[in-house]
């Protein structure tokens, strides 16, 4: 759990594959047109790679539960907050 | 660790270090809640001053001695300052600050510096939040709603700047004692071995973590429309002036039980040790904390009953508003029966407990009205609400805040103060604040608006009352805090380590204590409370 | 380097119990701070989708007249940093303090990029009056229009509207920035450090824990990208 040493290797890759992943949301952002989905989809592949960050480069996958806990609770709330703001103006 | 022996024999955190300078860069969480304590009475004296001032003006129907721009602005700070500067950081930061560590068996808490950097920020933005006095006031109110508070006087920039700083006080303190609470117990200080006050802190620091942050960015958010007319929350620029409120009751209504969980956390300890009986229903009260400020983020929206929010999230809101009701009569239910067949013992701490108990029943009871949906339309921004708020903040936060305050008094000072004198403030201090708010309670339900320095003849007799109550209820606090003051000096000295008969590891040590807390780190092996 | 003596730390500070309960407490509070970022930008995204909701097509509008392949230069250049912090903390564990000062020159160099490329995109942006404050709100529309990809948007443009997108463009964008002017103090204080040679596997607290922040200021910009730019 404490004090892994993540190798160079495995930093290289996940910023590797953070790299493709945004050459994946231009290229589906401004040159494949899905209407609203656009934002969906974009807003998908943001959540997958704010994921490896969050998994790799913060070391959360080698860390204990309690900060995986504290970075999820500030999802959690971000999501309320969100839900609950939207069940006001979608409803006005 | 040699630093530890020097302060070991005879000294106590008190007598280590001499010297103004020695307290402004303690970092001993002890020496801090004392600074705290400080700061935080001269600060309650002021908001208290200028809430007499209101009730001076509401004597008569017509204006007595201010304008209306003058009450507003009399009204505003006396919101402010009570609101984000006395009850937000006074359990937590004071009481928690002192008895967190001793409470849990740590030496201080887990960034001793950071503890001293919330105390320089709560300073700091007092004094930028004070000086708008000087700018010409605030008359927004507390709560700053928009678009007014976009238009309204320059002060406002500096007022909203120094709640920001204050923020950061309230985020740090939190973040802190999360940490300490996880990191730091004594071995075998499991967590339902903790006391149940410790069990408060905890609740109350993850709503000053999670929700202190959208205040912030609230208020910042605020200060680029005045600077910069960014047009946000401003309609006439295609903003959306309910969305500020969105934007600040998110916090400010978890806010309100950062000011009312700790306060409970004290009414637990106060109520089992006076009462010398094993608390009722451990695991209930504590996690009825952590239910209260789960539940606290999803009820905001009760603020915003006439604010035109969509009639579903004003059911939805209105519905979830009294789940609250179920945790918190879990915790009264659970402190009356520890009470029954109690040994209860009427000191001072126990009288302000009881105190609390009766007029936080009340406040919390007349909250249910005010969640109802229909009701609170009609009763919305008038003296119901006022009364509300007030028997739920000063007579249950404050309450608890100076339960505690004489609770820990001995081991903070290592003396005692006036026992007698002390039960007659507890007194005081009730009859006074029934007087004050009861007939505000009426006045409400009979369609008295808030917020106005005159008022219809048939008001009179209530307001009359209304402010006779407020002399007695602030001659009551005056007195409490002098007999504190007074008795930190020249009180009978207190050498007991457990002058009450608690359990809990703060009284097993030196009184006052020594700097590092433990001559050695306890070990706990059973739970708190056991009694008989 | 291991062999080079200078103060490093070997012993906990006395209210812990051990070096690795600080240690543990001291990435615990950053955690705790990451959740408090979260979501102070979190009530920005609030803003954010709430006007996009209520302003759809100036959302687009907006997100067209912005350039994107400097976002998209941003973009990669914040991961670039990212990955390099990420193997300064590596090195740091490693007891490489060396290598990791110089992988926080490289992270460093990247963040100055990064507000250099943000300098160009503002004053591009001040220049066709689309700085929503101080009076300075006078948007060149044939420049918006000239970039706006659907045509169908060209009648509906409305500048009180669009007002909104850049107000929001500046508060998150700025909002960003001065958390990457930060995170270069923060920076520059843990070069200090590490030229002192002060870190070691058993005390790197502090290289950790101004990583944890480089990569949550990653990540808010992983979002605003394709929020403000893209879609």
């Amino acid at each position: 759990m404490a004090h892994h040493i993540v190798p160079l290797k495995t930093n290289l890759i996940t910023l590797l594959s953070l790299v493709g992943l945004t050459i994946i949301t231009v290229l589906t952002a401004k040159f494949v047109d899905l209407g609203d989905y656009n934002l969906l989809l974009a807003m998908f592949i943001a959540c997958i790679k704010a994921s490896i960050v969050l998994g790799w480069f913060m070391h959360l996958k080698y860390d204990g539960m309690m900060n995986r806990t504290i970075a999820l609770c500030g999802v959690a709330f971000l999501l309320l907050f969100v839900g609950f703001s939207y069940i006001d103006l979608f409803f006005r | 660790m040699s630093a530890t022996d020097t302060h070991s024999h005879g000294g106590n955190y008190i007598n280590c270090e001499k010297g103004l300078w020695s307290w402004l860069t303690t970092i001993d969480h002890k020496r801090i809640a004392i600074m705290y304590f400080i700061a935080i009475m001269i600060f309650f004296l002021v908001g208290g001053l200028f809430a007499i001032l209101l009730r001076l003006e509401l004597l008569t129907p017509e204006p007595l001695f201010m304008t209306g721009d003058m009450y507003n602005r009399a009204m505003t700070l006396h919101g402010s300052i009570m609101v984000f500067m006395v009850i937000v950081p006074g359990v937590p930061a004071l009481l928690g600050n002192f008895a967190l560590p001793l409470m849990i068996g740590a030496k201080d808490v887990a960034f001793p510096k950071l503890n001293l950097a919330s105390w320089y920020c709560l300073m700091v933005g007092a004094f930028v939040a004070i000086l708008s006095l000087f700018w010409g006031g605030v008359d927004t109110g507390w709560t700053f709603y928009t678009p007014y508070s976009g238009r309204s006087a320059d002060a406002v920039t500096m007022v909203v700047l120094g709640a920001f700083i204050m923020g950061f006080s309230s985020i740090l303190t939190g973040l802190n004692f999360i940490v300490t609470i996880h990191k730091l117990r004594a071995p075998g200080m499991t967590m339902m071995r903790m006391p149940l006050f410790v069990w408060s802190l905890y609740a109350t620091a993850i709503i000053q973590v999670i929700a202190t942050p959208v205040l912030g960015i609230t208020l910042l958010l605020l200060v680029f429309e005045r600077v910069f007319g960014i047009g946000i929350f401003d309609a006439s620029l295609g903003g959306d002036p309910v969305l500020f409120q969105h934007f600040f009751w998110f916090y400010s209504h978890p806010a309100v039980y950062i000011m009312i969980i700790p306060a409970m956390g004290i009414i637990s300890e106060v109520i089992a040790t006076f009462s010398q009986k094993t608390i009722f229903g451990y695991k209930a009260i504590a996690f009825s904390s952590l239910a209260i400020s789960a539940i606290s983020f999803l009820v905001w929206g009760h603020h915003m009953f006439v604010s035109g929010q969509s009639a579903l999230a004003g059911s939805i809101f209105s519905v979830l508003t009294m789940l609250v009701g179920v945790p918190t009569a879990i915790k009264l239910f659970n402190w009356v029966s520890t009470m029954y067949r109690g040994r209860v013992k009427l000191d001072t701490p126990m009288l302000y407990a009881i105190n609390f108990l009766a007029l936080f029943t009340i406040g919390g009871l007349t909250g249910l009205f005010l969640a109802a949906f229909n009701i609170d339309v009609h009763l919305h921004d008038t003296y119901f609400v006022v009364a509300h708020f007030h028997y739920t903040m000063l007579g249950g936060a404050l309450m608890g805040f100076f339960a505690g305050l004489f609770y820990w008094y001995p081991k903070m000072t290592g003396r005692m103060y006036n026992e007698f004198q002390g039960r007659v403030t507890a007194i005081m201090t009730f009859v006074g604040f029934n007087l004050t708010f009861i007939p505000q309670f009426i006045m409400g339900s009979q369609g008295m608006p808030r917020r106005y320095h005159t008022y219809d003849g048939m008001f009179a007799p209530y307001h009359l009352t209304s402010t006779i109550g407020s002399w007695i209820v602030a001659a009551g606090f005056i007195f409490a805090i002098y007999i504190m003051v007074r008795d930190m000096f020249k009180g009978e000295k207190c050498d007991a380590k457990n002058p009450w008969g608690a359990t809990t590891l703060e009284w097993t040590v030196d009184t006052p204590p020594i700097h590092e807390n433990f001559e050695e780190i306890p070990t706990v092996s059973g739970r708190p409370y056991e009694y008989r | 380097m291991s062999t080079a003596k200078v103060d490093r730390r070997v012993e906990h500070s006395h209210h812990f119990s051990s070096m690795e309960q600080e240690h543990e407490a001291g990435k615990q509070g950053v955690w705790l701070f990451m959740a408090t970022e979260i979501m102070m930008f979190g009530g920005l995204f609030v803003g954010y989708f709430i006007y996009r909701f209520k302003f759809h097509d100036m959302y687009i509008a907006g997100g067209d007249s912005l350039d994107w392949t400097l976002g998209a230069l941003n973009t990669l250049v914040l991961l670039f940093s990212s990955f390099t912090m990420a193997q300064a903390v590596t090195e740091t564990m490693k007891g490489n303090n060396a290598k990791a000062l110089k992988l926080v020159y490289f992270t460093t160099a990247c963040a100055l990029i990064f507000m250099v490329v943000k300098y160009f995109e503002y004053s591009a942006k001040i220049d066709h009056g689309l700085f929503p404050g101080f009076d300075m709100w006078n948007p060149d529309m044939e420049y918006i229009k000239s970039k706006i990809r659907d045509v169908a948007l060209l009648n509906n443009v409305d500048p009180a509207n669009l007002r909104l997108f850049f107000v929001l463009y500046f508060a998150m964008t700025g909002l960003h920035g001065i958390h990457i002017v930060i995170g270069v103090g923060l920076m520059i204080w843990l070069m200090k450090r590490l030229k002192n040679n002060e870190f070691s596997p058993k005390y790197y607290t502090a290289v950790e824990g101004v990583g944890l922040y480089w990569h949550i200021v990653d990540i808010i910009w992983i979002f605003l990208f394709p929020l403000m730019y893209l879609i």
